[in-house]
């Protein structure tokens, strides 16, 4: 199965946002591998993998990035996991809106033909949560979002999917070619099954570390550079930023000290029941 | 932080480490403590995911790589903030097993090095005594040859991995009583040999999930092809892995130290006292800069230290100094993080008091603080 895994490169969450020029300050920002991707990267390795024996591949893994020079970085970091190849697209972040990226991704499916785009569901930075839903319309493909279970089945030919949805997980099946994003528990112990993999194998929980093997290794993995014009793309955004502004600071909670009260301030104050 | 040494491998080395921390160890840590030990399946993963071999030679079951990714390793194993593991996984690396990739046989290599490079065995580096610490030249452990064997008797302390080692690089006495420094030699010990026996598990004041143990030896038979190097040259072959041993040691208390900083500064931001966060009171801000200096200034001695030992150069000098500056330093910036922290620092629940705990064997194990002034006033000519 040759796959094609969408990585962006995100500040690091847990870093404190500060704001200049009514633009979020990323000049110290600590760039780290979007976290849903890395799980579809890892979700993409199960997939062309036996677990028994690791390092025969079954499959073809690319990883795709849109960004600056530095994204070779995050790249790398997904080479290092196993990817066995990396494109990257070079753009600056600012130049970027879900539909570009979309399209751009597009351009290179119709160039690679993958069996199967596999995407985060989101991005930790503005949780757009929109390329992979974009992308297949573009592509006229299948789609199944918030994977949380994929089983390869009929032979290779379609995905059985579970997504969390509210009410439980939704079991759906998708015939290849087709987008999946993917959530959280995409990476659990036994969320994979490809038909090569004993079905009983355990992972251990969460992405793959690299080894320093794979790291070793990446070294030598290629990587791709492209530019937009070179893929033809258009970069007029869609979307653009008018104004960034941080939320206003939550205020200091109360005690309450009965049932009765909070009922009471509920009801006159707060005006929610 | 990129550096200028660290390139983009090291980096990424550093990132699979600080990511393994963060999510199999951090999380056990007072668990671990509490139960004074943590799971051997630690080393395991350490090994498959080629951590514990990363600056070791292809030939052993390393991965070839230079001493930077032992400097990122140190560094990154802080993060778990948890000395106790990191010291058993560091004795692991750089301080039990690299004479034995120096001096080894390949038989050596291949019974001890490779396992332990693979987690599946754990090693321990046995020099003090009961009797004798810094004063390695008076050791008393003696090996006598008898047939084909070396028969040793005597008593070790002091050993980190000690109670569960599966093998010991230990010194030995070969040469006769009162041989000095010249009588000393190095052997690989398994630790199943008859006469073997943990005596104790010492109880410290930190470095909790790490054993400590005191080893008696009975009559215990090695085969004399354990012999690392040649007999009686011991004391020099010690004197050599230390540089390893306290380089490590340096690059993690900076390592240490810089994070018990940066996590103090946090707090102190966010803590408020007479209607202020504490940071914002003059003293701290400047004990803070004062402290931030003094780290920075010990981490580029330390890898000036590591760049000279990096390229095999003579780093005797700048590695006791650094020993020395990183460890001292790391002991006040404890202190003093401590300190900010009011009653929270002295209570278990923040990681500051871990720290504080745990940082006060830095100037003491691996040779202590006297120990580097005293090599360096004798290599200075003073002494």
């Amino acid at each position: 199965m040759k796959i094609l895994v969408t990585v962006k490169r995100v500040p690091d969450p847990e870093q404190k946002i500060k704001l200049k020029d009514d633009r979020i300050d990323l000049s110290a920002a600590n760039w780290q591998l979007n976290q849903f991707d890395e799980y579809a990267v890892e979700a993409a390795l199960r997939l062309t993998e036996d677990a028994r024996n690791p390092a025969t591949r079954l499959g073809e893994v690319t990883v795709v990035s849109l960004g600056p020079a530095e994204v070779q970085q995050q790249l790398r970091a997904a080479l290092a996991m196993g990817a066995d190849k990396a494109v990257r697209v070079d753009s600056r972040d600012e130049d970027l809106d879900a539909d570009i990226v979309a399209r751009t991704v597009e351009k290179l499916v119709r160039r690679d033909s993958p069996d199967l785009v596999l995407m985060g569901k989101l991005a930790a930075d503005n949780e757009g949560n929109e390329v992979g839903q974009r992308l297949a319309g573009y592509l006229g493909w299948p789609q199944a979002t918030f994977a949380s279970i994929i089983e390869v089945v009929e032979g290779g030919k379609a995905l059985l999917v579970g997504r969390e949805v509210d009410a439980g997980v939704e079991m759906k099946k998708v015939r290849l070619p087709a987008v999946v994003t993917v959530d959280l528990r995409i990476v659990a112990p036994q969320a994979i099954k490809n038909g090569r993999t004993p079905p009983d194998h355990a992972y251990p929980e969460g992405p793959r570390y690299a080894s320093l093997k794979g790291i070793m290794a990446a070294k030598k993995k290629p990587i791709e550079e492209l530019t937009l014009a070179q893929l033809a793309i258009q970069p007029t955004l869609r979307v653009r930023t008018v104004s960034v502004r941080l939320p206003p600071p939550r205020k200091a909670g109360i005690k309450v000290s009965s049932v009765q009260e909070l009922v009471d301030k509920l009801h006159n104050e707060a005006k929610v029941i | 932080m990129l550096m200028t040494f660290f390139r983009e491998e090291h980096e990424l080395f550093r990132k699979s480490v600080l990511n393994f921390v963060e999510r199999e160890i951090r999380p056990h840590v007072e668990e671990w403590e509490r139960a004074q030990s943590f799971p051997r399946e630690i080393f395991r993963r350490c090994g498959e995911l080629g951590f514990l071999g990363a600056h070791y030679p292809e030939e052993v079951g390393g991965s070839g790589g230079d001493w930077w990714y032992a400097a990122a390793w140190g560094e990154a194993l802080t993060h778990g903030r948890c000395a106790g593991v990191a010291m058993a996984l560091m004795v692991q690396t750089d301080m039990a097993t690299p004479v034995i990739a120096e001096l080894g046989t390949r038989e050596q290599k291949e019974e001890f090095l490779a396992p332990a490079l693979r987690g599946e065995k754990i090693a321990a580096l046995g020099i003090s005594e009961p009797g004798c610490g810094s004063d390695v030249a008076s050791l008393r452990t003696t090996a006598r040859r008898v047939e084909g064997d070396y028969v040793i008797n005597g008593a070790k302390c002091w050993i980190t991995n000690g109670t569960r080692a599966d093998f010991i690089t230990l010194a030995v006495r070969t040469g006769p009583e009162g041989s000095g420094f010249g009588g000393i030699s190095l052997v690989t010990f398994p630790t199943d040999v008859k006469g073997f026996r943990v005596t104790r598990k010492i109880a410290k004041i930190g470095n909790h999930a790490s054993d400590t143990a005191e080893l008696s030896f009975e009559d215990c038979r090695i085969p004399v092809r354990y012999l690392l190097g040649e007999e009686n040259r011991g004391f020099y072959y010690i004197m050599q892995n230390f540089q390893g041993e306290r380089l490590i040691a340096a690059v993690s208390a900076v390592a240490g130290a810089q994070l018990a900083l940066d996590e103090t500064i946090r707090y102190t931001q966010e803590r408020t006292a007479f209607g202020r966060p504490i940071l914002k009171f003059q003293v701290w801000r400047h004990t803070f800069a004062q402290l931030a200096t003094e780290i920075e200034a010990a981490r580029w001695l330390t890898y000036r230290a590591v760049d000279l030992y990096n390229r095999k150069q003579d780093a005797t000098r700048e590695i006791t100094m650094a020993k020395l500056f990183a460890g001292e330093l790391a002991c006040k910036v404890a202190d003093r993080c401590l300190q900010a922290h009011g009653g929270f620092g002295y209570a278990e629940e923040f990681p500051i008091s871990r720290y504080y705990r745990d940082v006060r064997l830095i100037t003491i194990g691996g040779g202590t603080s006297e120990i580097m002034k005293e090599i360096l006033s004798k290599r200075m000519g003073w002494g």
